[in-house]
């Protein structure tokens, strides 16, 4: 039953019902990211305010329900964060997802995001998981350019 | 196989890897061979007698390990020649796989080296295949329209998911030069009709190239019978080991067509403004092939042929008619791909209502050592006809039984439980 801890509760609970999803105005940039081996893909928006304040980001897209999940949680930590903090959050959901199940996660940092913990332990997972983070981080890169 | 009477529960014993534990204990149920079959104990020891007593280059040596390795290499394509009804053995060429044969064919036209009309390709010329084809029946031709500026057409696909052939005479036209299409497909199971198109090539001069990998290893299949100038198939699909492929050609064809890959052994005589080449099949052998995989798909050959393909073919009929029974039972399932198992081999590809393939497979391995394969299959352009990014594929062999097919349904109920 090693599938219990890669569909935690959490992220069965924001594929059925993701937080923010949907492509909004205003953005400073949009990128679309795709995982040719399985064919999930991901467009995301991101519309910075002053002071590196992250106001939107915004997304749609279609895939597994860890790369959709992935997605939805991203959402909730970055909006209404700033541009620092969350590159941060991402730097460590990275490291954790690498981490062939190896790495101790941070859950202060992670929060929700904690909960992907078991998927590091799924090579053939790791870049659905990774999907929307690494598209975020382009977005950003983007729009501060 | 007892008293000629095929005997599934014998069959899995000739399987050592059927009867492995995967961690935590579960059985492991294999339904993955529409991606790469397992390998009977008979092939494995042949593989192994070939590398502890027999092994040292082929055509080359002069010694008598050399002379065992040619003879049992050359007995492989001996075997392999009989096993789909070639006129001549030489028209046997050995390649890594079944995409480096639909390449070698690619290649040989629009080739300024080769002045043969059939083979001529450019601006104006057509190549047909097909909104079902795996993407090594696609890509080959799409770079060879890149390069010679030719046309690449597309038989289209039914909602049955069977060839529709209702605008035939357009697509297959005095322009065409070559049709290549696959003889039953890796997503729908379908099995195409060869006899129309055929006749259709034959009447405006095209070439005609079937990829066969998936019909090959699951019924009988007479390349003479057939009539297509080509045929491509793979060890790794029909209880051989993966490395080594098939291209079948008719000998005239393969005779006038350029070489693909020059080195070793595909020469005549080398000089240093020019070679000339050795007869087929050793034209398209460049380098030291294959050898153990050969030998070991001469093996997996005299298995298939031992069991015999009718009863192969017979009982995977009458599992393909059960699986489309139990799976139709699961809420909202839909089959891509016809519904009834008439003209349809065992590979059952299937969607279910907002659960990602990915996840499905995720959780009939992890709970149930259920191994199915799951996204687009090598096919993209057929799933974007079908309006779904992926699918999850269940494909049966010779060594499935009905119960497997219970583990697969039993696993779905509890995917759609996990997702309720």
């Amino acid at each position: 039953m090693i599938a219990e801890s890669l569909y935690q509760e959490l992220i069965l609970e924001h594929y059925k019902h993701p937080q923010g999803r949907g492509l909004r105005d205003p953005y400073d940039a949009e990128v679309h990211h795709v995982n040719p081996t399985c064919g999930d893909e991901v467009t995301m928006r991101v519309k910075l305010g002053d002071g590196g304040k992250v106001e939107d980001v915004s997304y749609d897209g279609q895939g597994c329900s860890i790369s959709q999940a992935a997605a939805s949680v991203l959402h909730e930590l970055a909006t209404g964060s700033t541009v620092g903090h969350s590159l941060e959050v991402v730097e460590e959901f990275t490291r954790l997802m690498q981490g062939r199940g190896q790495v101790e996660p941070d859950e202060d940092v992670l929060g929700d995001a904690v909960a992907f913990a078991g998927v590091a332990k799924f090579p053939a997972r790791v870049k659905c998981a990774l999907l929307a983070w690494m598209a975020y981080k382009d977005a950003v890169a983007r729009s501060s350019a | 196989m007892t008293d000629g009477m095929f005997d599934v529960d014998r069959i899995r014993k000739d399987f050592p890897i059927l009867s492995r534990e995967l961690p935590g204990g579960r059985p492991l149920v294999y339904l993955d061979s529409g991606n790469s079959s397992q390998k009977p104990a008979q092939v494995i020891a042949t593989m192994r007698e070939e590398m502890e007593r027999h092994y040292s280059n082929v055509g080359r040596a002069l010694h008598t390990l050399g002379a065992e390795s040619t003879a049992a290499y050359e007995a492989a394509r001996d075997k392999v020649a009989a096993f789909i009804g070639a006129p001549g053995r030489d028209e046997v060429i050995f390649t890594k796989n079944a995409s480096e044969a639909l390449n070698l064919v690619a290649y040989s036209f629009g080739n300024p080296t080769c002045d043969d009309e059939r083979f001529r390709m450019g601006p104006g010329d057509e190549i047909v295949i097909s909104e079902m084809e795996h993407h090594s029946n696609i890509v080959p031709w799409q770079l060879l329209a890149q390069r010679t500026g030719a046309t690449l057409r597309w038989f289209p696909v039914t909602d049955e998911g069977r060839l529709d052939l209702s605008r035939l005479e357009e697509l297959v036209n005095e322009r065409t030069k070559i049709v290549s299409v696959v003889h039953q497909s890796n997503v729908l199971g379908t099995v195409n009709p060869v006899d129309g198109i055929l006749a259709r090539a034959r009447q405006v001069g095209a070439l005609m190239m079937l990829d066969a990998s998936q019909s090959v290893p699951h019924r009988a299949v007479d390349v003479a019978a057939l009539g297509a100038d080509f045929v491509a198939f793979t060890g790794h699909k029909m209880l051989g080991p993966s490395g080594i492929g098939v291209l079948w050609g008719r000998h005239d064809l393969l005779s006038a067509m350029p070489p693909f890959l020059g080195g070793g052994e595909m020469i005549e005589a080398v000089w240093m403004d020019h070679s000339t080449f050795a007869p087929v099949p050793h034209k398209f052998e460049a380098g030291t092939p294959p050898i153990v995989e050969a030998i070991g798909l001469g093996a997996a050959v005299d298995y298939l042929t031992a069991v015999g393909m009718d009863e192969v073919l017979r009982h995977e009929h009458e599992l393909t008619v059960y699986g489309l029974k139990a799976l139709s039972e699961v809420p909202g399932l839909r089959i891509i791909g016809p519904t009834t198992a008439e003209d349809r081999g065992g590979v059952l590809s299937f969607t279910i209502p907002d659960i990602h393939p990915h996840d499905v497979g995720q959780i009939l391995d992890d709970n149930f050592g259920v191994a199915v394969r799951v996204g687009h299959h090598c096919a993209r352009p057929l799933h974007l006809r079908f309006g779904i990014p992926a699918t999850t594929r269940a494909s049966f062999y010779l060594y499935n039984t009905t119960d497997e097919i219970d583990a697969l349904v039993r696993g779905l109920h509890h995917v759609q439980k996990v997702f309720g």
